[in-house]
């Protein structure tokens, strides 16, 4: 194995200066796009990243293949066939504690522009937006020079590298907002809308963007492409063979010695990635939780070290894999804090459109601000439960508030001691312990 | 409650020709005008430094929307300033990341130094405090943005060195150009130099 094969989503990256498209070429990059247009039908690709088991890197882990499959095919002189489908890269990185997909807008644009053409040829889309968050003006900076490029070099525009294929890519810069993350949040501000969740059915597969079939993938996700593409399913298969398939980029963030990002096999244990690579604890600090996959994931334990990082371990310990990158909770930290920061985030970001998330997730902030500043009640605990249950999934509009009370409830589970601590002592055990 | 002026002008009238052209190049790459409407408001914004009634008009009229609907979209994204802001919009990040890192002290520090609160602009119209969502920069938490331009590992001592050096830079080029009315409203305007 080498870094190409090894490490297939960073091994390319360069913060300072990402590769031109005449190096990246050079260094093996579109070969995987070439492979899917000149020598696979649609259907073939689609294949191949069924039988990869790909699953998406955004957070909720649903197979890529699959999500692929319900997009509605039609011979091209069909005349039920829809004057166009999109493709849509969610580059609207918000997950607190998330910082992956930066990497790779900012170090290997090109990268994604290779996986966005497998990506559409597949699903028969010729338009192509990156949807990318407004903060990230390096990015896309980045992205729109890689574009160029692209088009220059007819990687973009009408008939791609003669294979009769043609796709427009667009960069749209949102302008904020947590929300429009989810996907079809993202296909209304895509619209010019507020970015309000939709209802599905209908799904965006069918009925998305300006009515028409969409996909909507996460950077990561689509990143894995042109590396199936090019090196098989076997090989991505074998990358993690105890595991899910293919590589994963975690994170680590908190009070721990070098926080950064990881590219490792699916499957590598939260131990690894705390100490190996995080260096573990700060000097006098000791781990006391921690969330596997941003603010919207159940807290883990010291006890769930050895668990691996991957859907279903994770999921068998209480929590998610979301988006991979662990947010560390030490023991000078106050986790009632902790939870309150992430509510309030929860409560800001709502769209406001249900009122279990619109008017829960305040009502949570209101009383974990009472307890964290000792003027909490007893009673107050069984009020937060409550509060998980009124926000629980199927009771909401979308994901947002089941994210929020994600942390709620397995804190109220792991620190009911620290949380009984403020309300008997009437004031936070941990003020003045930084 | 304010009420939005209802009385129209032509939007050729407020807008500048380089606004209306930089709009409709993004309204041609999409399939509504309305689709356009995040781009145009973000449009003027770099170039007024705030969305005004007048702006949120003309940009309504221009893309053939109603000034209502415009204004729900405007007032929903957090990166679109419906009140005039300072020079410099300082975004510091309030997720846990920095949360877990040092961010209360960083911004007693920021409350302190420039003596405003968030959402309030300094006096001499130089600095308005905002809260962001995280940044993605959690590896280098603490973190603010201003402009275009991630400030990573602050304390609560070195943010009062950046923003000193952020002040002097600004009335440095107001002295050189000896123009009070000339510096670009938002420093998002300015183009990044890191690569």
């Amino acid at each position: 194995m080498t870094e190409a094969t090894l490490k297939p989503l960073t091994y390319l990256v360069n913060t300072a200066k990402p590769l031109a498209i005449d190096d990246y070429i050079h260094a093996g990059g579109y070969q995987g796009a070439a492979k899917a247009l000149h020598q696979c039908t649609p259907a073939q690709v689609l294949d191949i990243v069924k039988d990869s088991s790909l699953k998406g890197r955004g957070g909720a882990g649903f197979p890529t293949g699959v999500k692929w499959s319900f997009v509605p095919m039609f011979a091209a002189d069909d005349p039920k066939a829809p004057d166009n489908k999109y493709l849509v890269c969610n580059a609207d990185e918000m997950e607190p504690g998330t910082f992956k997909d930066r990497l790779l807008l900012e170090g290997v644009p090109h990268q994604l522009i290779e996986a966005m053409i497998i990506a559409a040829y597949t699903i028969g889309a010729n338009k192509a937006f990156i949807f990318l968050r407004g903060e990230y003006h390096l990015a896309a900076k980045r992205l729109q020079q890689a574009i160029d490029e692209a088009y220059q070099s007819n990687w973009l525009g009408s008939n791609i590298q003669s294979s009769n294929y043609q796709l427009d890519l667009h960069v749209h810069t949102s302008a904020g907002r947590y929300i429009c993350g989810e996907e079809t949040a993202l296909i209304n501000a895509l619209e010019g809308k507020r970015a309000n969740p939709r209802a599905k059915p209908p799904f965006p597969q069918v009925a998305g963007l300006f009515g028409k079939p969409t996909i909507v993938n996460n950077v990561e996700t689509l990143s894995n492409l042109p590396h199936i593409l090019k090196h098989g399913v076997d090989w991505f298969k074998q990358v993690a063979p105890e595991s899910d398939a293919g590589t994963k980029i975690y994170g680590a963030c908190g009070r721990v010695n070098t926080p950064g990002l990881w590219e490792l096999p699916m499957g590598a244990t939260i131990r690894e990635v705390l100490y190996e690579h995080a260096g573990g604890m700060k000097d006098g600090l000791k781990l006391k939780g921690l969330l596997p996959g941003g603010a919207s994931t159940d807290f883990l334990l010291p006890e769930h070290l050895d668990t691996p990082m991957d859907y279903d371990s994770i999921a068998k310990a209480g929590s998610r894999l979301g988006t991979g990158g662990l947010i560390v909770l030490d023991d000078h930290n106050c986790p009632v804090a902790m939870v309150l920061n992430l509510l309030k985030f929860f409560a800001q970001e709502s769209c406001g459109w249900c009122t279990p998330c619109r008017d829960g997730t305040p009502w949570a902030v209101e009383i974990l601000s009472r307890i964290e500043h000792g003027q909490g009640r007893l009673a107050d605990l069984d009020s937060l439960a409550q509060l998980c249950d009124f926000m629980w999934i199927g009771k909401t509009h979308c994901a947002l508030a089941p994210g929020a009370v994600e942390p709620l409830k397995s804190a109220l589970k792991y620190f009911h001691d620290e949380f009984e601590q403020h309300i008997d002592n009437g004031c936070c055990p941990y003020k003045g312990s930084h | 409650m304010q009420i939005i002026a209802t009385i129209q002008r032509d939007y050729r009238d407020y807008l500048s020709e380089t606004e209306i052209a930089e709009i409709e190049h993004e309204a041609s790459c999409l399939e509504t005008r309305e689709a356009a409407g995040i781009d145009a408001l973000k449009i003027v914004q770099a170039h007024r430094g705030w969305i005004s009634d007048e702006s949120l008009a003309a940009i309504a009229q221009l893309l053939g929307i109603s000034t209502a609907q415009l204004e729900g979209v405007a007032t929903f994204y957090n990166l679109i300033y419906r009140q005039p802001v300072g020079h410099y919009v300082i975004h510091i990040c309030d997720s846990i990341g920095c949360h877990l890192s040092g961010y209360d002290e960083v911004l007693a520090s920021i409350k302190n130094h420039l003596a405003i609160d968030y959402g309030q602009t300094t006096e001499d119209g130089m600095f308005t405090l905002l809260s962001n969502v995280c940044l993605g920069a959690c590896d280098k938490a603490p973190v603010m943005k201003i402009g275009q331009q991630d400030y990573p590992h602050l304390t609560a001592e070195n943010v009062v060195i950046i923003l000193d050096e952020l002040l002097n830079n600004a009335l440095a080029n107001t002295l050189a150009d000896s123009l009070p009315d000339s510096l670009p409203r938002n420093s998002a305007e300015q183009e990044l130099d890191h690569d």
